[in-house]
């Protein structure tokens, strides 16, 4: 098999600088990565156009995010790319742990059925680019990627930023009314804002090597500790499409990452592996543990997503599927404020919403990585003892933490959900649950990207306040396996959020005064309309 | 018994036993050996009278003292 051919994209010289441009964007997205093309993509599908800039010319070098989880192909397939990534990736649910040279236990992540998306495939973030890359050529009016173009200044006004950007052909300015900082761990924006990215940095070193070899490993997720070929550390073995397997090796804190990287360094650590099946290094990466966050994501019109605002160890998977599920949560809100049908307090509840999810993220991550590099010989003796159990005694394996891997995160409670104190069913703020519809389609399908209710059974919905109904049941769509009725009760409305959050959930009856209220709480507009009363 | 070998093994802390053992964790931090140990006693002691069923008790004594080190080939699985 080939590996990945890097294609170089076509930088074109901007219209700015051959006289002609000098149009106000609505949106200007800063870095062309998985969450800043998801974001063109996003909001395209919303009818705003973007500007996607991007320092470089070529997808992702190395495989880095690999591990993509059921939430986060939920919101590709949303995009219009789920399908071609599962199809391309490299499906697992099973994982083993290891201590020493014996399995501790196995675990099976998605033992539920009626399910349209696996629970996690693996796919080199390469591939995840191009795909994004080649899905933003559906929309040659609203989006514009510019490849060449990096930041290199950025000035805030009340109602706007203008950027300055250097081109193989020169600088030039843009002036847009908001600005997305999709530009990674080393962000440039957040540089040029001078903004604290605070947090911890862990000590310990780590190796990521991609290699290829054709080999019979199955497609699971192998961790050891302390492994027979690895004295004293962790490692971890992952399969990617092309034959490509991630090896991720525990290094210790003393470990010189410039040596490190050297491949002959790097090989006898592999065959200590891999044996003596013949293999070919594909990327070396030495790297450490960082859980940072900016203390706001919203700047003004500067709103900060995925690595630039949020960095967690990788442990998990929480880096790559924290920064989409950022964007799930912030187009439709910046679409909605674009288009003047609500107010800056919705992408203030972004802030509000995401930070959760980053909060979430950075405990479980620093967690992981606490069980992974233990600093006293007392956490060693615990660690110990969790593993010795974990063999015999389910609940030590719940202990056990080579990385919680991403789950979606949960909005309940927050401020643009309607709480309510029903039992069943999916509660306020969770992320819809699929499940199988009709002849051969799934749930989530039919929602997303607007605001929809939700009516399963016999139950009434308001038809006359511009909402879709998705009726499942009686007069609409076949609960093919009693699944959509097992997870979300029978006889109840929801109103779903653009993102497939539930905003609200009525029980009973979903009057018209109840829906109306909740979708104003939804898009902020309630706080207006009471200012508004009094 | 049985039920006792069941409810040993069962796990009943669910979404919170990683707060459980971050916590435990943190409660040793900065003690040296000594300390560590006595804090885990006083644990165990308070555990203990909290689980209440003396024979429970007993079989979790015998069960920690199988899964440890010098009980390894007794626990090896096939």
């Amino acid at each position: 098999m080939a590996r990945y051919a890097y294609k170089p994209f076509l930088y074109q010289k901007p219209a700015e600088l051959s006289g002609g441009g000098g149009k106000r964007r609505p949106v200007v997205i800063i870095g062309a990565g998985p969450v800043g093309l998801s974001a063109a993509i996003d909001l395209a599908l919303h009818g705003v156009a973007a500007v996607v800039l991007d320092d470089n010319d070529v997808v992702s070098l190395g495989s880095r995010a690999i591990c993509w989880s059921k939430r986060t192909l939920e919101i590709f397939d949303r995009l219009g790319v789920g399908a071609r990534m599962v199809e391309k990736g490299v499906t697992w649910k099973v994982g083993r742990l290891f201590h020493g040279d014996r399995q501790v236990y196995a675990f099976d992540l998605l033992p539920e059925r009626g399910h349209k998306m696996p629970a996690f495939i693996n796919l080199q973030q390469y591939y995840v680019e191009q795909y994004l890359v080649e899905r933003c050529a559906d929309f040659p009016d609203l989006i514009e990627l510019r490849w060449k173009n990096k930041l290199t200044g950025l000035e805030r006004r009340q109602d706007g930023v203008t950027l300055a950007i250097e081109t193989p052909d020169g600088v030039y300015a843009l002036e847009a009314d908001w600005a997305i900082a999709c530009d990674g761990a080393r962000s440039t924006t957040r540089s040029l804002l001078s903004l604290d990215f605070a947090g911890r940095v862990f000590e310990e070193r780590f190796l990521i090597a991609d290699v290829e070899m054709a080999s019979d490993f199955p497609s699971e997720r192998w961790f050891w500790f302390e492994p027979p070929f690895h004295k004293g550390q962790s490692a971890l073995l992952h399969k990617q499409p092309d034959n490509i397997y991630r090896i991720d090796l525990q290094l210790g804190g003393d470990a010189d990452p410039s040596e490190e990287e050297k491949p002959e360094r790097v090989i006898p650590r592999i065959k200590a592996i891999v044996g003596d099946r013949p293999f070919a290094i594909d990327w070396v990466s030495v790297y450490t543990f960082q859980c940072r966050r900016l203390e706001r994501f919203v700047h003004g019109r500067v709103i900060f997503a995925g690595d630039s605002a949020h960095i967690v160890s990788p442990f998990g998977a929480r880096g790559g599927n924290g920064g989409i599920q950022d964007v799930d949560n912030l187009a439709w809100k910046l679409a909605m404020v674009i288009k003047g049908e609500a107010g800056d307090a919705l992408i203030a509840s972004y802030d509000e919403e995401r930070i959760r999810g980053a909060d979430e993220n950075i405990l479980n991550s620093a967690r992981s990585t606490n069980f992974m590099t233990p600093k006293s010989e007392m956490e060693r003796i615990f660690r110990r003892a969790a593993l010795e159990l974990a063999v015999d005694h389910a609940f030590a394996r719940r202990m056990v933490n080579s990385g919680r891997l991403s789950l979606p995160c949960s909005l309940a409670g927050l401020p643009l959900q309607t709480t309510d104190n029903a039992g069943e069913g999916v509660a306020p703020g969770v992320a819809c649950p699929d499940a199988p519809v009709g002849e051969n389609s799934y749930l989530l399908e039919r929602l997303g990207g607007a605001f929809k209710l939700l009516a399963i059974g016999e139950v009434e919905a308001p038809l006359n306040l511009g909402l879709e109904v998705i009726r499942v049941g009686k007069g609409g769509l076949r609960d093919r396996d009693g699944l959509v009725e097992a997870r979300f009760g029978r006889n109840t409305v929801y109103l779903v959020r653009p993102d497939q959050h539930i905003a609200a959930r009525f029980s009973a009856m979903a009057s018209e005064t109840a829906v109306t209220q909740a979708l104003a709480r939804a898009t902020c507009r309630l706080a207006t309309r009471q200012e508004a009363a009094a | 018994m049985t039920t006792i070998a069941t409810d040993l093994s069962r796990d009943r802390l669910s979404s919170r036993a990683d707060e459980i053992y971050s916590t435990l964790l943190a409660a040793h931090e900065g003690l040296d050996d000594r300390e560590s140990a006595a804090l885990n006693a006083r644990l165990i002691l308070l555990l203990a009278n909290l689980v209440g069923d003396a024979d429970a008790v007993i079989e979790a004594i015998a069960r920690a003292k199988k899964s440890g080190d010098g009980a390894r080939d007794h626990n090896e699985r096939t």
